[in-house]
């Protein structure tokens, strides 16, 4: 057997969370050396599970398979192929960055960074995941260090922090609910008692088949919409991310809005559109409605918004609605765009975030009109918060553009009027962008942030990896999309089969 | 006379009167502590028997007491419960004021009890199972004299106890009216549907109610786990809830069915209403054994589900997941000893920064709760699979989409009581000192409900094994 390349992914912070529990609190700087250096491993590991993924042949790669539960049809099974691998680099390229910058968290360093391992192996485990239910195991893992990281080291601004972190983990909880029901009745249905499986591709099989009846597929899809909608924030579900996120650390609104929240768009196509392909394209026109409702709506708040976590956790609810549309259309173009512009917003997120994060921790301010001039004391946490803010309205020649471009193109015939409202979501999000890079960053020069500290040490980290991801994949598309349309271009028969399956309404 | 199938529940007995025995040859002032090692040396020696007891058929008594694999696992079940508690109240009981060896010996006799009732065979044995362990909880509940609350308690527990008693035991004879047989092999041929069946069908099902503290029947239960000493009010949450099932179940596949009885209907009834009112009770609840009173009421609901589908699936369900509630159960009550030890109370107060004093506590209050929550990768989740995926393979999918979404809403008073353990400042700068068998027993049982919830397969073929024998 050769070296078992996602399993080390998976257990690399795990193992270091374990070894972490074994020193003593006191040792503040041994244990951040710990986290970098499993997170390190993951993270070089990903880069050559994505590099290394041969897109000219795609399918399933790096397979490992171990026998788990077989009474009920569960393994222990891993793989990648073109929509997971770009997941999981993205995923130990946050976890990666997250560590650097919560290098000075000095407040109980021991528990934060063995609850925030967890939480990177926990969301790595769904993306490398072949077995369904090692999906769900690793998937609700994940809310209850969030929940503990929140309130322990979180901030309370316009609600306290014991709030967000409440409403972040009842929504996401109560999503799942209906998730675990959804995939429940798909699995009691999809094979007969005995034969039983959670086979990711056993269970596509099923739904392709015609072993679901189209009525059950769209009642069980309902349900599967709810679950990764909410975590997808989905309007109208969206509502814990901005305050989850503003309440948040700033490790965890990275990995939270960079890589967890994916897993909704992730799992809309790799459970909802695979597993039940008549649901879905029975929902999508409804998906895709409030999917420009999430771009729109998000973006007139964002732009009134005084703190700028909640502008860019309002941004992160915006970008997703155009994720929403490019899976709805059902289309191997959009549903490519959708995939990369995941990637590519969690990269600027992240970004975004660990820029927040330095800024408030020099300032002690997230208030907008507090800020002003920044550039003038902190030139090189500036260069990453416009590099971030710039991929955020969609610059050619950084990584969002050709997703973007994409997601438009593959909806316009699925949904020309949707398509049409959120390309003009675009001049909202410049607006907002513009406005916080202008309020904050630039304008004369403040005196008040003259001490200020700009990027030094650790702080370099993320802007270096994440800016290297953002402008690398923006001049060379063509490595993330090869990776990704290896994914997508196989489903073109189901796609083609179910694109003439009763939908909600007809096409707007 | 088959003694042998009768073994198990023997040794326990004369374990029971041995150390009632031993009790007066020691010295009035002596610690008592060698007693309780006694009585877990002896418990453990009897779980290691029962080991290599699986596939053994017996019964005793012309079928009034039968010994299965499914009894066996239920024995075990309570086994191991009664050893964990032993193990946490050594040092409660060394605290007692009064009458310390008697408290192993009627724990011990709470345990007879619930081993019959996982045997019972037949109404009458059913019936003395029952006493029998309620019996021993009219006084464990009580046991600390001058304490106004726990003597409110015991008041309480023995008028609602008696009352259910009486009730179940005037349903048993009317269902002997009917079939004029005892047995419930004889009951499940001679019951026919008449509204005598249906009348007394609901009092047997009423006093089960009570037991396993489903609402409306349910009431007692807050009171008396405030009231009683906490290692009482863990067994009374695991193991009288437990044996409760333990009899239900077999009562429920094996006569009921085919009788006309609409005993589906009225499960579907008992467990929405006790997965709504425990988990909706217990938010307000600000006295942690309150909230897991009420949290156990939903258990219930949880289990309930399970037996909807009266099939194979549904019960080793039920047996899964009443093995892992005990050692959430433990997990829980077990830390809370520690803090009650220390601060005298139990409220959400008194937890508060438990996570800088003693870390390793907190965590498996932690565990404990988000089990029982359901939560992966703990064993809660695993078990509350087997629970729903059996309803809703029966056809009760919303029974399990309300069971999912209101375990979810428990999140919400679990993680209120982790919020304070991690964010709540302590109560005091004491230092907090947690004796030795506590510390074990937390560790212990914290570590198996995190590996039944990583690699379930063990525990779960043991419970399929056990639920067969139920429908040969």
């Amino acid at each position: 057997m050769s070296f078992p390349v996602l399993s080390t992914i998976l257990f690399a912070p795990i193992v270091g969370a374990a070894a972490i529990t074994f020193l003593p609190t006191t040792a503040g700087s041994t244990i951040k050396k710990v986290s970098a250096a499993s997170m390190g491993i993951s993270f070089l590991l990903s880069l050559m599970v994505f590099f290394g993924y041969n897109w000219q042949t795609g399918g399933m790669q790096f397979v490992e398979t171990l026998t788990w539960l077989p009474e009920m049809g569960a393994s222990y099974s891993l793989g990648v192929d073109g929509l997971s691998a770009p997941m999981i680099l993205l995923t130990a390229l946050i976890g990666f960055a997250g560590v650097f910058a919560s290098w000075r968290v000095d407040e109980r360093p021991k528990e934060f960074f063995i609850l925030f391992l967890l939480l990177v192996a926990g969301v790595a485990g769904t993306f490398v995941a072949r077995d369904l239910f090692l999906f769900l195991l690793c998937y609700e893992v994940v809310v209850i260090p969030i929940y503990i990281m929140i309130i322990l080291w979180g901030s309370s601004k316009r609600v306290t922090k014991e709030y967000a972190a409440m409403k972040l983990t009842i929504y996401l909880l109560l999503g799942s609910a209906f998730l675990l029901a959804g995939i429940l009745m798909l699995y009691l249905n999809a094979y007969p008692a005995g034969a039983r499986t959670f086979s990711m591709e056993a269970l596509a099989q099923a739904g392709n088949s015609g072993a679901l009846s189209p009525e059950f597929q769209k009642f069980a899809f309902f349900f599967v919409m709810l679950g990764f909608g909410s975590l997808l924030s989905m309007w109208p579900f969206h509502s814990w991310s901005p305050d989850g996120y503003a309440g948040a650390p700033t490790a965890v609104s990275m990995v939270h809005a960079g890589v967890l929240k994916k897993i909704g768009g992730y799992g809309l196509i790799r459970i909802g559109l695979l597993m039940l392909p008549l649901g879905f394209k029975f929902w999508a026109p409804l998906i895709a409605a409030f999917g420009v409702a999430n771009v729109a709506y998000a973006a007139f708040i964002a732009l009134v918004q005084k703190d700028m976590k909640y502008v860019v956790g309002y941004s992160s609810v915006s970008h997703m609605g155009y994720v929403l549309i490019g899976i709805a259309a059902a289309d191997v173009i959009g549903i490519n765009g959708a995939v990369a512009n995941m990637f590519a917003h969690g990269v600027m997120s992240a970004l975004f975030f660990a820029m927040i994060g330095h800024i408030y921790h020099a300032t002690h301010t997230r208030h907008i009109p507090d800020l002003g001039g920044l550039a003038h004391q902190m030139p090189r946490a500036t260069v990453g918060f416009f590099l971030a803010g710039m991929a955020s309205l969609g610059l050619p020649g950084l990584i969002s553009f050709v997703p973007e471009f994409t997601i438009f193109v593959g909806s316009f015939k699925a949904f020309p009027l949707f398509a049409v409202l959120a390309i003009a979501g675009i001049i909202l999000t410049a607006l907002y962008v513009l406005r916080v890079l202008a309020d904050v960053l630039f304008g004369p020069r403040r005196t008040e942030w003259d001490g200020v500290h700009d990027l030094h040490g650790a702080d370099w980290v993320p802007l270096v990896v994440l800016g290297a991801f953002l402008v690398g994949f923006g001049f060379f598309p063509s490595l993330l999309m090869d990776v990704v349309n290896s994914g997508i271009e196989p489903l073109t028969p189901l796609l083609v089969k179910i694109k003439t399956a009763a939908t909600l309404w007809g096409g707007l | 006379m088959n003694f042998n199938a009768l073994m198990l529940e023997m040794a326990v007995a004369l374990l029971a009167l041995l150390i009632l025995v031993a009790d007066l040859l020691m010295e009035p002032g002596q610690s008592r502590r060698k007693l309780g090692y006694l009585a877990i040396a002896g418990l453990t020696g009897v779980l290691l028997v029962s080991l290599g007891r699986y596939g053994l058929q017996g019964a005793f008594f012309n079928g009034l007491f039968l010994l299965d694999d499914y009894a066996l696992f239920f024995k075990q079940t309570f086994l191991i419960g009664a050893i964990l508690v032993c193990l946490f109240s050594l040092d409660t009981v060394d605290n007692l004021p009064h009458s310390r060896a008697e408290f192993y010996v009627l724990l011990l006799f709470a345990v007879v009890g619930m081993m019959i009732l996982s045997s019972a065979n037949d109404l009458i044995s059913l019936y003395v199972g029952i006493e029998l362990m309620t019996f021993s909880f009219f006084i464990l509940v009580g046991y600390v004299l001058c304490e106004t609350k726990s003597t409110e308690a015991a008041i309480k527990y023995l008028v609602l106890a008696s009352a259910a008693s009486a009730v179940m035991l005037y349903g048993m004879s009317l269902l002997f009216g009917i079939a004029g047989q005892l047995s419930y092999t004889a009951l499940a041929k001679g019951l026919t549907a008449s509204p005598a069946l249906i009348v007394g069908g609901v009092m047997v099902l009423s006093g089960f109610a009570f037991k396993i503290a489903a609402p409306p029947f349910h009431m007692w239960a807050p009171d008396v786990y405030e009231g009683a000493p906490i290692p009482v009010t863990a067994l009374l949450a695991m193991g009288s809830k437990a044996a409760g099932f333990a009899a239900m179940v077999r009562i429920f596949t094996e006569v009921f069915p085919g009788t006309g009885y609409p005993w589906p209907l009225l499960l579907l009834l008992l467990s929405g209403a006790a997965m709504l009112v425990g988990n909706l009770a217990a938010i307000p609840q600000t006295n942690l054994k309150r909230m897991l009173a009420y949290s156990s009421v939903a258990q219930a609901g949880y289990l309930l589900t399970g037996m909807l589908s009266g099939g194979f699936a549904g019960v080793k369900g039920v047996l899964f997941y009443l093995m892992i509630y005990v050692f959430a159960n433990v997990g829980a009550f077990a830390v809370l000893t520690a803090v009650s030890q220390h601060r005298n109370g139990e409220t959400i107060g008194d937890i508060a920064g438990l996570s800088r004093k003693a870390p390793v506590l907190a965590v498996t209050m932690t565990v404990s709760l988000l089990s029982m929550a359901g939560i992966p990768p703990l064993a809660g989740f695993v078990g509350k699979f087997f629970l729903f995926s059996s309803a809703i393979d029966a056809g009760y999918l919303w029974i399990a989409v309300l069971g999912f979404v209101l375990s979810m809403v428990s999140v919400y008073y679990y993680l209120n009581v982790v919020k304070s353990m991690y964010l709540g400042a302590p109560a005091d700068d004491r230092p907090f000192e947690v004796a030795m068998p506590v510390r074990v027993t937390a560790v212990f049982a914290m570590a198996a409900t995190l590996a039944m919830g990583v690699y379930p397969g063990p525990l779960s073929q043991l419970a399929e094994v056990a639920a067969k024998t139920v429908f040969k």
